[in-house]
């Protein structure tokens, strides 16, 4: 493999490229939260008494000091592994995210995994089976599916089983280790809640793709030796069709997980979206920061992976 | 971004085609009708929604502010079309006045994103160097986080208001000011943009006078397709309870976990603020689609395809 020393600087190039991103990130939410430094040690003053006047819980917080030099504190403690501690309880970031990432990651574990396996399949029928009702019936729905929010799915499923079967999902979590039966008793319906918005865009790729490459010459090549449509579809098209979808669902990850956070909030699941939509609510800072940072991570990482991947898939490609 | 990086630079879209049939806006109607019935669908519905937000105050039967509080809870009925909430305030006539306060902050903030990707992906695709480099390592930043995540951040700095909503939700079109870019990369290369050069334009005359109109229609579509998903986000926020404040209406707060208690005993309160707002965003989505066939094809797959408002 002469491509190799290719790989690796490509590799390298991209890491780089990360690495400020979330440098970027970091800067621009650390900044624009200090914007108005008064708002937490108001609450703490009003609802707690926490202490005589503003200067004291200020000065206990650490907000005194210049911004320049809270930034440099908390961005160097990223890189031991330090996330910072939160104002209100002093808990550190780290032992609060340890409890709540696992909830967000299974939800989006399953989201991704149901739009991955309904929705490619869904996408070649329509293509097979192009301009016939199939295809119409299945892109209308497919079409229907992003318009649909997932605050009114989780909502009606929420209250609406009650009322109808006198049965209500089950709304407290479970930790997988504790029950893992139970745990996706109560999981499963609110990822596949989130995966559906997804579907509509993988269905699409997927059919666009699929009959972007049937007309190649390849494609006409196996017909005219005589193969099997099976063989032709499976493997010559769909294999080779499948590779631009990945790039979306790459695309697709930082709407996944702003998903989850409102699916947390309809099915009360501990995870990192309620976590930061409650520090939002108490001006708490660095949990909200180290969360958006932890999901730019998420975002830029798969991106790269499906980069990589598709240099396998497609030895056509060359990294540069 | 993924792409960039792997695969050769798409078609520059802002090359237009030859148009067929009648040219300007009566033809463009005329084509979506002949040409792209679900298209035409799609602005039926944008038109009925538009109505509706227009002439809230002569088609709601109530103020949306107005409570009943004998009638409250009730099902359809004559007075109350499609009943009342806890407070017996009528759901229809919220509904329309929800139409408004959707339609205004779409409408505004679709607007505001234009200009600012317009800025952002033009001055970044014509100036190149640096300022290029900075500008776009900006853009990463945007498009790494989830922007959901970033406006409800956003919006509990500034606190929840409609006009903050409005602006925040411009900052939606960031991620496009990239297919801005990449079309401004190629016209700089054309001549004509060479030839002004040549005569001495200043670079805000190329920018205006030839660069601009040139990628109006790029402009046009990416905001056509923006609008479903602005909506989403709109209802996103007020349903977390950062975007549109009481008592103004909004479809997403009409949702939210404080209805919810009531929805057991009333679930037209949690059918029809959905239907409503599915709707809309059905018909933006399908209508920018069409337009985008129509006006330029060869932008399917750069800031097309529907994205859902999370």
């Amino acid at each position: 493999m002469e491509c190799e020393p290719a790989v690796y600087r490509f590799v390298i190039r991209r890491l780089m490229l990360a690495a400020l991103t979330m440098f970027v990130v970091s800067v621009l939410t650390f900044f624009m939260l200090r914007l108005i430094p008064g708002d937490i040690v108001d609450l703490m003053l009003s609802d707690f008494g926490y202490a005589a006047d503003r200067d004291a819980i200020l000065r206990e917080l650490g907000l005194h000091r210049p911004f320049y030099v809270q930034f440099g504190e908390w961005f160097g403690g990223l890189f031991v592994g330090d996330l910072g501690q939160s104002l209100w309880t002093g808990n550190t970031v780290t032992h609060e995210l340890g409890r709540r990432y696992p909830v967000t990651l299974e939800l989006s574990l399953i989201a991704l995994v149901v739009s991955i396996v309904l929705s490619i399949p869904i996408g070649i029928i329509t293509a097979v089976r192009q301009d016939t009702w199939v295809d119409y019936a299945l892109r209308s729905v497919s079409i229907g599916l992003v318009a649909v929010p997932i605050l009114w799915i989780g909502t009606l499923v929420v209250t609406l089983p009650a009322l109808f079967f006198g049965w209500a999902p089950p709304l407290s979590y479970v930790p997988f280790t504790e029950d893992p039966i139970k745990n996706l008793s109560v999981m499963a319906l609110p990822g596949i809640i989130v995966g559906i918005p997804l579907m509509g865009g993988t269905i699409r790729m997927t059919r666009a793709m699929l009959l972007e490459v049937v007309r190649q010459d390849y494609i006409r090549t196996a017909w005219a030796k005589g193969l099997q449509p099976q063989t032709i579809w499976y493997r010559h098209a769909v294999r080779n069709a499948l590779i631009p979808v990945l790039t979306l669902i790459g695309l697709q990850i930082p709407f996944l997980l702003g998903g989850t956070v409102i699916i947390e909030q309809i099915f009360n699941l501990p995870g990192m979206g309620i976590y930061m939509l409650q520090s939002l609510q108490n001006r708490d800072y660095v949990p909200a920061q180290t969360i958006i940072l932890t999901f730019a991570g998420a975002t830029v990482l798969i991106n790269l992976i499906v980069d990589l991947l598709y240099g396998v898939l497609d030895p056509r490609i060359k990294y540069t | 971004m993924a792409v960039e990086s792997t695969r050769p630079q798409g078609a520059p879209a802002a090359a237009r085609l030859p148009r067929r049939a009648g040219g300007g806006f009566i033809g463009l109607v005329t084509r979506l009708f002949t040409e792209k019935p679900l298209g035409a669908v799609g602005a039926v519905i944008v038109m009925i929604m538009l109505l509706m937000a227009v002439f809230a105050n002569w088609i709601a039967p109530y103020p949306y502010d107005e409570p009943h509080f004998s009638d409250s809870l009730q099902g359809s009925s004559l007075s109350y079309f499609l009943g009342t909430d806890f407070i017996g305030r009528d759901l229809f006539s919220r509904l329309v006045h929800g139409a408004r306060v959707s339609i205004v902050v779409a409408l505004g903030s679709v607007t505001l994103g234009s200009i600012l990707a317009g800025l952002i992906g033009i001055t970044s695709g014509y100036m190149g160097g640096k300022f290029d480099t900075l500008m776009q390592r900006l853009v990463d930043a945007w498009m790494s986080v989830p922007p959901l995540l970033l406006l409800l951040f956003v919006m509990s700095i500034l606190g929840p208001s409609t006009l903050n909503v409005t602006l925040v939700l411009g900052l939606v079109a960031i991620r496009e000011s990239r297919v801005l870019r990449g079309a401004v990369l190629a016209l700089k290369e054309q001549p004509f943009v060479e030839a002004a050069r040549v005569n001495g334009a200043t670079t805000l005359r190329i920018l205006i006078r030839h660069v601009l109109p040139n990628v109006m229609v790029p402009i046009i579509i990416l905001a056509s397709l923006r609008l479903g998903q602005v909506i989403l986000i709109e209802a996103s926020l007020s349903f977390l309870g950062y975007g549109v404040p009481p008592p103004f209406p909004s479809w997403g707060r009409m949702l939210s976990s404080e209805s919810r208690t009531y929805m057991e005993i009333a679930p037209w309160l949690a059918i029809w603020p959905g239907v409503f707002l599915s709707l809309t965003v059905f018909g933006w989505n399908v209508l920018g689609d069409a337009l985008r066939d129509l006006l330029d094809p060869r932008m399917r797959g750069t800031g097309g395809g529907y994205r859902s408002g999370s």
